[in-house]
Parts: structure tokens; C-alpha cells; sequence
């Protein structure tokens, strides 16, 4: 329906989106922990970034907590045991992404006990220690970006002189449909979140904390106005920043980092440049809280809540689960028992992935899990209709960008007009897709041309490399060509000098 | 057919079906406003439009191997389009030949649904305007307006009216049809008579213009029926307001402009926006998705240069009516507003080019 209203309202927070139907059934039912199962699977690799390190082997006996994966390179996170048990397989299984490919995971048999590796590290007096320390224990804890994206946290919680972070953004806004775990957490977990904020701008050198949450979870934002009251009059708390919690008109995809700091500081991130470059950070609600645990209680990451939802799940709930439990395992305690005809969701309906089955664990980056009926979601063998230019993608790009165009260039392979038109500037957040009435996979294309994008500058610059050899080889050449020369007439020079000069014999 | 497992896995809902009935469906005041003033000739007319570009559509799927889509709803569209814009005198087997031009020539050459560079139905009546420019500038004087003995709201008056022409009806087309208000201040001019006498002459009364009592094509003559049209469209989302208030406000600007200059030879803007086919166009032909810009910017640009070309050509051009040479016009320019007037791609400076 047309908005009549909306030439009298203030500007959207950010332009573009859409407004979901939201289907938030769990938005009341509080955490719950998700029983063990029997064996936890742990891919070695749950974040952006490089794989893991073996560090345990078949047979041996671990505890909860104990790292069993090391991190190898700057863009990586460890690996913990999520519960105590024996090692008893390490082997290729399925992940949770839509190729269905396997990845080394370490199945760990749990013994019942679960035993905690002891909390060593619980630093409690954050306050008195430096930055750099703090980061390293986010490091340890294996702490990813647990909104979906799992890039690994302590990266983004460098302090850099170049580019001072003036706010320290929480995403509260759950903007996905189905998915409540963030907005439970923050009813439930508010001091939590609230201190773990204190630790984040204490680690960034921040003055500034912003909760941002949509003005559709009413009850998180009072849970957290609350929280931040009794944190700030807590005298022994330094009283030199500042936090506030801000609501937001609820639009998709405002939880999209970029739409966040727009809609929060009027500000977009320039194209090629990192959020902290606008002098902001985005954490995640779940991280924040994950933080926390990880400095205060010096727990690493072995457990996150998730929502456990979708049209076709008997018992939606949001549960604390251990991380590696399989996903049929969590489904089944939903009491999910006939599985005809059911798709799994790994995610949100708009961002998250479909997964062919349910046997891949619970990682870090799962948010959500969700049965639907295949026949309620967008089908598989869409026919896709002609292109009507109805101009509705562009409408609602919050990035601005003409996704029909984009499609078209995709679909005809002219690769580099895609890219001049900046399809790599796409954010994936799937508006197009969803309002086209002609139904056409606007994001699969956009995924289609961004991987033929990729090969394509990487034969590029291959073939540059090869190119600059080559030139560096004939030109490295000439010039050996040219010192042998110099010093061939130096040392005849030379010779001239000293031998007479009817001695001609070493001549060529 | 492809397999694709891409998010989003959530719909809105929308469809082109659910958009062209969108269009029909806020065409039916300007049909009802056609049917109440040219009586049963104008159910024919509709009729046959709609069936004759239905039926080719199919013909043309066939012939071309494709499913057929009639169901979207797309050429019943564009054959109610086509009648509405035609003249209620207009003979039958021109209407079917402008039928067969709209979906044949205006829209499968260039490969069906969403290919067409311009509107089918505006360039099947601008065909038909060129082949027969006497039909198709006779416009029928409405039902209540006739003289005796021919009654539109009889059955077999209309369809002897509508297969045999006026002939069979022992009348002449002039005794029949009337020159629009467009077309006779255009004639006075030439004579050097002023807008305001030659409206006087004729009996132009602006109140009757905006219900539809002035002569025109069937829905294009009432202003009244094609505004409530467009705000149905506007706020049931299927349109947005960018193309039709620009085309509208820059007719009415350069209208006021050079009327104040000269009020004698221009004439007043409120005259323009009521007359011919502007409304029509403005609110159904420019808007079509199609064979018109994308984005705000776009639209805007594309609205002013309709209103510009359009009253350029009501005033100095060869034709009374310019709205729809206008928006036929603009169609060409499209590819070029789509590319020059992209929105500003976030975090970026400015476009490249």
C-alpha cells in the first residue's frame, strides 16, 4: 500500500528495504539449554578465514573448553571442545553450507560428565588491564562474529591511533524474520551485554556505546535502558562514557552493518573502506555477551542461543546449545518427527542458506535454525518470468544499486559492465529477490557473476604475474647482456694497458 | 529452468499477473465513464480489443514455440488500453488491425513481455493515426449529445453502427462526429482566431471536459475517471507518483508560462491538462513499466520530457494532440535515462559513468 503519510515523516533512518512480515512466534518463550547428545561434531573451520590446526588426535580425552583446534594465521579462531569426552573420529562430514561439501570435523563422544577444563584468566577487573591482553583473550575464547558472518572478533577490536572509534555500535536489530535469540538475550542477559559493551569500549578506546534495537522488541529496549541505569549508577563504574540504547524504526535489512551506521550516524562507510574508518565498531548482541563471558567468567566459546523455528517445527523455541550438536538432534527435542516434505533453513528466510539435511552440527555462525514447509517457501524450480523493469529491485536496494541490469549483465556473461554498474557492491540482503514480481533469483545471479568476477581477476592478475616476469627476466637480460659487456671491454682495457699489444690470444 | 537455492527463500507476494490486473482494474472507471457516454459502441470496441489481442498473443506464442502467458494478463491489458484511446467511431477491422499491430508489431518482434521498446498500445493507435488519419480524428459526439435516431444505448443500432459505419445507419460520419477541443482551437489559430473566442464558439465548458462530455477518444475524455484511475494505482503501489505529476506539472507550467505571455495565442494550462489524451497518458502510458525509466530520477526526467514534447507539439507541431508522439518519443530515450541517471551507488562519490 502506498504510504500517503510519508512526504509529512522524517527521512527513513536509511533508504531502501522492505518491511517483512516478521513471524516472530518465539519472541516469548525464554532460553532454554538444549540437552547433549551423544557426540558433538566440531568442523575445524566455523569463521571467514583460515582453517584450523589439529591439536587433538583419535582416542584422546578432552575436556569442555579445551582448545582442540589453534588458529593458524591473523584471520582465524580456535577451536574448543564442547564438552568433556573421547576424541573418536576426525573425518570429513557436512557443514552446515549449500554445497553440501564435507570438511574435517572432530567428533568427540561426550562421557556425560561435562567437565569444564578450570576457568583460568576470569579477569574481573577488566578495567586495570591493557587493551592488548583483553583482545588476546577474545582471541583465545575463539570468538567469531556470532550475527551470521563469523569473521573472527578480536581483529575489529584493535585500538588504532589512525582511526579512533568515536561510537561502538550493539546490533539489537534482528532484523531477519523468525529469529528471536538476540532479542531474548537482551531480556534475559542484559547486564551481560550491557558490561560486555563497558569491556568493548574500554578495549576500542570509545567514549561512545549506542544499543541500537528495532522498535518492535519494545521489552529488550526497557531490559537494556534498565540495565544500562543500574550499571552507570554503580559508583564503582567510570563515569567518563557514555551509554544509550536506541530504537530504531524496523525496516529490512537494518542489521546490515552498513544500513546500521547509516541509520545511526547519518554516515556511510565509503565503498572499499571498513566501518571503523567512519570512527565506528558493530558488535553483535551475541558476541558482546560472548565477550563477556570469555573475560569475566574466562569461559571460550563452547556454547550459543539460537532459534529453533519455521512453520512446520511443533515446538519453536530459542535454545542455548552447545556448539557441534547436530542439527537433526536439536530439531528432534523440537519435536520435529516427520520430515517429509520440510526444508531446512540455515539462518533467516533472507540471508540464511538451504541445507540439503539436517545431519551438519550447530557452528559458531548458526543463528538460527528453521523447518519450513517447502510449499510456503520460494520454490526451488522457480519459473522465472520475463523482466518487466517494474524498477521494484532498485526501490528497494538499500545499497542503490539497478539489480535488474545487474542480472541482465550477469545473465548475458558481460561480467565487467556488471562490474562497472557495482555489483560488488551488493550486500546480498535479498530485497530484490523479494518483492520482483517476476520472480526472478536476482541474488543468485549476483552470487553467479561475483564468483566468474573473482576467477576472472584472479587469471588477470596470473596473467599479469607471468607478464611481469617475463619482463623482468628479458629485461634482467639485456642488463646481464650489458654488464658482461662492460666488463669484458674493462678487462681488455686493462689487458691493453698491461700486455703488449701483439698478445692477442685470449680474444674470441 | 534452473535450480536455484539463493536466499532470499521468502516471497512478498507480488506478481506481474497480480500488477497488470492492478492496471485493469484501475482502468475500469475511464471503461464505465466510455461505456456511459458512447453506450454499447464502446463494449464492442473493448471487446474486440481485448479478444482480438488476446487471440494473437496466443498465435504469436504458438508460432514462436513458447508457453503461452496469457494468464499475466498483459495483453488483455494492452487491448483495453487500445480501445480506450481509439475513437468510438472507430470501423471494426481497424480496430482489430490496431489490436494485431499492438501485440504483433508493438510487442513480440522484439521478444514478448518486458523486451518492448514501446508502449504497444500507443504505437498500434500512432500506426493506425498515420494509415488513416480521417478515421481516426472523427470523434464520435456522445450519446447524450446525438442527434435523433441513432441511440447508442440500443444493441443493434451500435453493431450496425460498428460493422456497417455510419452509412448503414443512413447517416454521413460528420453528421455523427465532432473536431475535439484540441483540434478546433488548433484549426481557429491557424485563422488567427484567439483560444478564448474559439472555445466561446464551440461551447467548451471546463466542468465538462474534466466529467468527460467533450469529444474525444472513448477514455480519454474524462478527466475525472483517469485521476481517480491514477490514484489507484498510486496507492495500491503498482505505479509510483514521480512520472505522472511531472508530466502533468511541466504541461502545466509551460502552459501558464506562455499563456501569461500571451493569452491570444496559447492556451490556459487548465485546458491542456484536461484535454486529449494527456491524462491517459500520463497516469497509464508513461508509467508503463517496460518502455519507461527506472528509479526516481529517471522518472522525473522522463516526466519532463513528455510534458515538454507533448505541449510542443500541441502548439507548434502538425498535430492537435502530441501525448502520445510524446511518450513514443521519450520510450527511445530510455536506455539512455537508465544509464546517464543511476541512482548514486552507496558508499560511492558519485556514479561512474
Amino acid at each position: 500500500m502506498f504510504d500517503w503519510l510519508q512526504f509529512f515523516r522524517p527521512t527513513p533512518p536509511f533508504s531502501g528495504g522492505v518491511l517483512l512480515d516478521m513471524h516472530k512466534i518465539t519472541d516469548a518463550s525464554p532460553i532454554a539449554d538444549c540437552p547433549l547428545p551423544e557426540v558433538l561434531i566440531h568442523p575445524l573451520k566455523q569463521h571467514i578465514g583460515a582453517s584450523c590446526e589439529l591439536l587433538v588426535s583419535v582416542g584422546d580425552h578432552v575436556f569442555r573448553g579445551q582448545k582442540i583446534g589453534k588458529s593458524k594465521g591473523y584471520v582465524s579462531a580456535p577451536v574448543h571442545a564442547g564438552t568433556s569426552g573421547k576424541v573418536v573420529r576426525i573425518e570429513d562430514h557436512i557443514v552446515p553450507h549449500p554445497s553440501g561439501l564435507g570438511m574435517p570435523c572432530i567428533f568427540i563422544e561426550a562421557d556425560g560428565l561435562d567437565q569444564s577444563i578450570e576457568a583460568k584468566n576470569s579477569i574481573t577487573d577488566w578495567i586495570n588491564h591493557a587493551p592488548s591482553l583483553l583482545r588476546e583473550q577474545v582471541r583465545l575464547a575463539g570468538i567469531t562474529g556470532l550475527g551470521g558472518a563469523g569473521f573472527p572478533t578480536y581483529i575489529k577490536l584493535l585500538k588504532d591511533q589512525r582511526h579512533p572509534i568515536h561510537t561502538v555500535v550493539l546490533n539489537g536489530i534482528e532484523c531477519e524474520p523468525w529469529l528471536t535469540h538476540d532479542h531474548r538475550l537482551m531480556i534475559e542477559h542484559s547486564d551481560a551485554i550491557v558490561e560486555g559493551l563497558a569491556i568493548l569500549l574500554h578495549l576500542v578506546g570509545s567514549p561512545r556505546g549506542v544499543i541500537a534495537i528495532e522498535d518492535n522488541k519494545p521489552i529488550a529496549i526497557l531490559a537494556m535502558q534498565q540495565a544500562i541505569d543500574a550499571y552507570t549508577s554503580n559508583a564503582k563504574n567510570q563515569a567518563a562514557i557514555i551509554m544509550v540504547v536506541q530504537s530504531l524504526p524496523t525496516r529490512y535489512p537494518q542489521g546490515s552493518e552498513k544500513q546500521l551506521i547509516q541509520a545511526i550516524t547519518g554516515q556511510e562507510v565509503p565503498a572499499g573502506k571498513l566501518p571503523m574508518h567512519t570512527g565506528v565498531l558493530c558488535q553483535n548482541i551475541a558476541s558482546t555477551e560472548a565477550i563477556y563471558r570469555a573475560i569475566v567468567q574466562g569461559k571460550p566459546l563452547t556454547e550459543r542461543v539460537i532459534t529453533v523455528s519455521g512453520d512446520a517445527l511443533p515446538i519453536p523455541a530459542n535454545l542455548r546449545v552447545r556448539l557441534g550438536t547436530p542439527m537433526r538432534f536439536v530439531f528432534s527435542h523440537c519435536g520435529l518427527r516427520q520430515w517429509d516434505g520440510i526444508q531446512i533453513v540455515h539462518g533467516g528466510p533472507m540471508m540464511g542458506e538451504r541445507l540439503k539435511n539436517a545431519e551438519a552440527p550447530v557452528v559458531k555462525s548458526t543463528t538460527g535454525l528453521l523447518a519450513m514447509a517447502r510449499n510456503t517457501l520460494m520454490a526451488e524450480h522457480q519459473g522465472e518470468e520475463p523482466c518487466i523493469r517494474c524498477g521494484h529491485c532498485s526501490e528497494v536496494c538499500p545499497i542503490h544499486l539497478v539489480p535488474n541490469m545487474l542480472a541482465d549483465f550477469t545473465r548475458q556473461e558481460q561480467f565487467d559492465k556488471a562490474e562497472s554498474y557495482q555489483l560488488f557492491d551488493c550486500i546480498e540482503c535479498g530485497c530484490c529477490s523479494h518483492v520482483c514480481p517476476s520472480h526472478i533469483p536476482l541474488v543468485h545471479y549476483f552470487r553467479y557473476g561475483k564468483g566468474q568476477l573473482a576467477q576472472i581477476r584472479k587469471e588477470k592478475s596470473f596473467a599479469e604475474a607471468s607478464r611481469q616476469r617475463s619482463e623482468q627476466r628479458n629485461s634482467r637480460i639485456v642488463q646481464e647482456k650489458a654488464a658482461k659487456a662492460a666488463r669484458r671491454s674493462r678487462v681488455r682495457q686493462q689487458a691493453k694497458k698491461i700486455l703488449p699489444p701483439e698478445t692477442k690470444d685470449d680474444q674470441p | 529452468m534452473i535450480i536455484h537455492l539463493s536466499p532470499p527463500h521468502q516471497h512478498g507476494g507480488d506478481s506481474i499477473q497480480a500488477s497488470m490486473l492492478s492496471v485493469i482494474f484501475a482502468l475500469l472507471p475511464a471503461s464505465l465513464c466510455a461505456v456511459w457516454l458512447f453506450g454499447w459502441l464502446a463494449v464492442w470496441q473493448i471487446l474486440t480489443c481485448i479478444g482480438v489481442c488476446m487471440l494473437s498473443e496466443w498465435v504469436a506464442m504458438r508460432m514462436m514455440k513458447r508457453v503461452s502467458r496469457l494468464h499475466d494478463g498483459s495483453a488483455a491489458l494492452t487491448g483495453l488500453l487500445l480501445a480506450l484511446i481509439l475513437p468510438a467511431a472507430t470501423p471494426w477491422w481497424m480496430s482489430i488491425m490496431g489490436a494485431v499491430f499492438a501485440i504483433i508489431l508493438g510487442k513480440q518482434v522484439y521478444g514478448g513481455l518486458g523486451y518492448n521498446p514501446f508502449n504497444p498500445a500507443l504505437s498500434a493507435r500512432v500506426i493506425l493515426l498515420i494509415s488513416f488519419p480521417l478515421a481516426m480524428t472523427s470523434w464520435l459526439i456522445p450519446a447524450q449529445a446525438m442527434p435523433a435516431g441513432v441511440d447508442l444505448y440500443d444493441i443493434s443500432t451500435t453493431l450496425a453502427l460498428f460493422f456497417g459505419g455510419p452509412e448503414a445507419m443512413g447517416q454521413t460520419l460528420d453528421a455523427i462526429t465532432m473536431a475535439s477541443p484540441l483540434g478546433y482551437v488548433k484549426d481557429d489559430a491557424r485563422q488567427g482566431i484567439s483560444v478564448a473566442l474559439s472555445l466561446q464558439t464551440h461551447g467548451y465548458s471546463y466542468l465538462d471536459a474534466f466529467i468527460g462530455k467533450e469529444t474525444g477518444s472513448m477514455g480519454e475524455t474524462s478527466a475525472l475517471a483517469l485521476l481517480i484511475g491514477g490514484i489507484i494505482l498510486i496507492s495500491r503501489n503498482t505505479i509510483r507518483w514521480h512520472i505522472p505529476v511531472s508530466y502533468l506539472l511541466t504541461v502545466a507550467v509551460l502552459a501558464a508560462i506562455f499563456n501569461t505571455i500571451d493569452g491570444d495565442r496559447f492556451a490556459p494550462p487548465l485546458f491542456h491538462l484536461l484535454a486529449g489524451g494527456l491524462m491517459l497518458c500520463a497516469f497509464f502510458m508513461a508509467t508503463d513499466p517496460v518502455s519507461s525509466p527506472m528509479g526516481v530520477k529517471g522518472h522525473v526526467v522522463f516526466g519532463v520530457g513528455c510534458g515538454v514534447l507533448t505541449w510542443v507539439i500541441r502548439t507548434w507541431g502538425g498535430y492537435p494532440e502530441g501525448a502520445m508522439f510524446a511518450v513514443l518519443l521519450m520510450n527511445c530515450a530510455v536506455p539512455f535515462i537508465d544509464h546517464y541517471f543511476r541512482p548514486r551507488v552507496y558508499g560511492h562519490q558519485r556514479k561512474t559513468p
